[in-house]
């Protein structure tokens, strides 16, 4: 019984794993396909961008009103910009924007390309001489990579804006006083190391939820168990991704 | 009397020794058929008898367990990608399930088998296309419509007029006529005739619609428990005595 789970679970990341090989050898090849993916582009911009905004000035908010009391305990409130920027930039806003993709996007992915599959679109496709795997998978992974990163960097801006009114709850403090401290403290190596992360998040994001479509089986019910798998595989994915960029920018900073 | 002495060609399809099972059922056990130019043969068998699998096996949607399976010389399932593509330009596949796209419309959907031909043609010959594909069905004033505004007949007549697009020379048609009246039945059946003599391409229709069996075949192959049963024209067989080809014409 056990060992079946597991078996199920090793031959899916086999799978996976083809599949994102298969990604590298026909994502880089003629023939492009510019206009299905600006489509896709425009669908997750279009699909996500006010949640994440909306998010992102929630958080700037509630981490800036959070952190206020201790940082106030050691008489450091003036502190409170550069901490607040550090923490959203380099961590809240990367993972958590990454998480409302894996919700939004994930699942859109996994249920589009599934019913697409189960209704043999995708073998009509594949006679029709359009290869599927490049029209729909590609176009899409290349879309989330570029578009997660574009959606991090907004909704750390709009987060700071959030923490900029946060920190204005309690004292007074000028937008330009406020920008001069967050850039005093954000260095590259706060900014560059959560960029790269943004682009796997968006790798996994858009990988998962293609291959998650491209293997649905059992019909319409297959459709919903790739939606919901793809949702919970690229959420899982995130936190591993973010983990392992913390360890490696650990072992970078040391050297 | 044997069908194939009169074709002196080779076959344009040889399919010999199929076999292909799922899990523990053994759908196609040891099938051969040929198709010959400009034939409409027809496909005959129970719901569940591996008919559709077989012409997916024919396109290399699927891949059989043993046999060998030629399209104009060439072993299907040995074909590199590439191969495969450039075979299945000359090959139209009207699917069981029509299997249109539906975030398109109509006219995107007749436009894309097209996509490949893009740079070559001018978008008022693409228009045109379009259009002379949908009138053929009749349904020329749907061009705007998505397929889920779409009747399931016109979806049916939608999927076929996007399979006849390219003018293959080979198609394979999975059930043309199914959930279709009579009268649209009767005009879907002949408009497969007409196509078939006036370029010449070679079918296999697999049918349940007896009247479109009779209209459209030149020859009928019986797909009985995996293998080619029996074979022979509609008149040859629905004199048949055998208990199985029998109940297929009662
Ligand atoms: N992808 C698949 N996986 C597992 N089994 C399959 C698959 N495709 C077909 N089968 C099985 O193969 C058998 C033949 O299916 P097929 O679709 O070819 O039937 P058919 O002759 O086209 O029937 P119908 O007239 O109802 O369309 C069925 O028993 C079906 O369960
Ligand atoms: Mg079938």
């Amino acid at each position: 019984m056990n060992s079946s789970v597991l078996d199920d679970f090793l031959s899916e990341i086999g799978e996976l794993y083809r599949f994102m090989l298969r990604f590298f050898r026909e994502g880089f090849k003629p023939r492009y396909e510019f206009a299905e993916f600006f489509r896709q582009c425009f669908n997750i911009g279009n699909k996500t961008l006010p949640l994440v905004a909306i998010t992102g000035l929630i958080m700037g908010l509630v981490i800036t009103i959070q952190s206020q009391p201790s940082l106030q305990a050691f008489g450091a409130e003036s502190w409170l910009p550069s901490v607040v920027a550090v923490s959203l930039v380099r961590e809240i806003v990367p993972v958590i924007t990454a998480l409302i993709c894996a919700g939004k996007i994930g699942s859109s992915i996994g249920a589009e390309l599934g019913s697409m599959k189960v209704t043999e679109q995708i073998d009509a496709m594949e006679v029709s001489g359009t290869n599927p795997f490049k029209y729909l998978v590609v176009t899409r992974v290349f879309a989330a990579i570029l578009m997660i990163p574009l959606l991090i960097v907004l909704s750390d801006t709009i987060a700071l804006y959030g923490a900029f009114l946060g920190v204005n709850m309690k004292q007074v403090v000028s937008f330009h006083l406020f920008s001069n401290q967050v850039f005093e403290s954000l260095s590259f190596g706060d900014v560059l190391p959560s960029i790269i992360k943004a682009f796997f998040f968006g790798f996994a994001i858009g990988i998962i939820g293609c291959f998650k479509g491209f293997s649905t089986t059992n019909g319409t019910q297959g459709v919903g168990r790739a939606a919901n798998s793809s949702v919970v595989t690229s959420i899982f994915v995130v936190f591993i991704i973010d983990l392992m960029a913390a360890q490696i920018a650990d072992i970078l900073s040391i050297l | 009397m044997t069908s194939k002495s009169q074709f002196k060609d080779p076959p344009v399809i040889q399919i010999k020794g199929l076999k292909k099972s799922f899990g523990g059922s053994h759908v196609l056990r040891n099938f051969d058929l040929e198709l010959h130019q400009g034939e409409n043969l027809v496909v005959l068998g129970k719901s569940g008898s591996g008919k559709s699998v077989l012409i997916k096996c024919l396109i290399g949607l699927l891949t059989p367990d043993a046999g060998s399976i030629k399209v104009y010389g060439d072993e299907v399932p040995e074909l590199s990608h590439d191969a495969l593509d450039k075979l299945r330009v000359k090959v139209g596949f009207l699917f069981q399930s029509n299997a249109l796209y539906d975030s398109m419309t109509v006219r995107e959907n007749l436009e894309f088998p097209l996509r490949r031909h893009w740079i070559k043609t001018t978008k008022e010959s693409v228009n045109e296309l379009v259009r002379h594909a949908l009138s053929n069905v009749g349904l020329v004033d749907t061009i705007d419509k998505m397929p889920a505004e779409l009747s399931g007949g016109m979806r049916k007549r939608i999927a076929l007029a996007r399979t006849l697009i390219l003018k293959p020379n080979i198609i394979l048609y999975d059930e043309p006529t199914t959930g279709l009246d009579p009268i649209t039945s009767r005009e879907i059946s002949n408009l497969m005739l007409e196509i078939q003599q006036k370029y010449n391409t070679s079918s296999i229709i697999i049918s349940h619609d007896m009247s479109c069996v009779k209209i459209t075949s030149n020859r009928i192959v019986m797909l009985i428990d995996g293998v080619c049963y029996a074979t022979g024209t509609y008149a040859e067989l629905s004199q048949s005595t055998d208990i199985k080809v029998k109940q297929f014409f009662d």
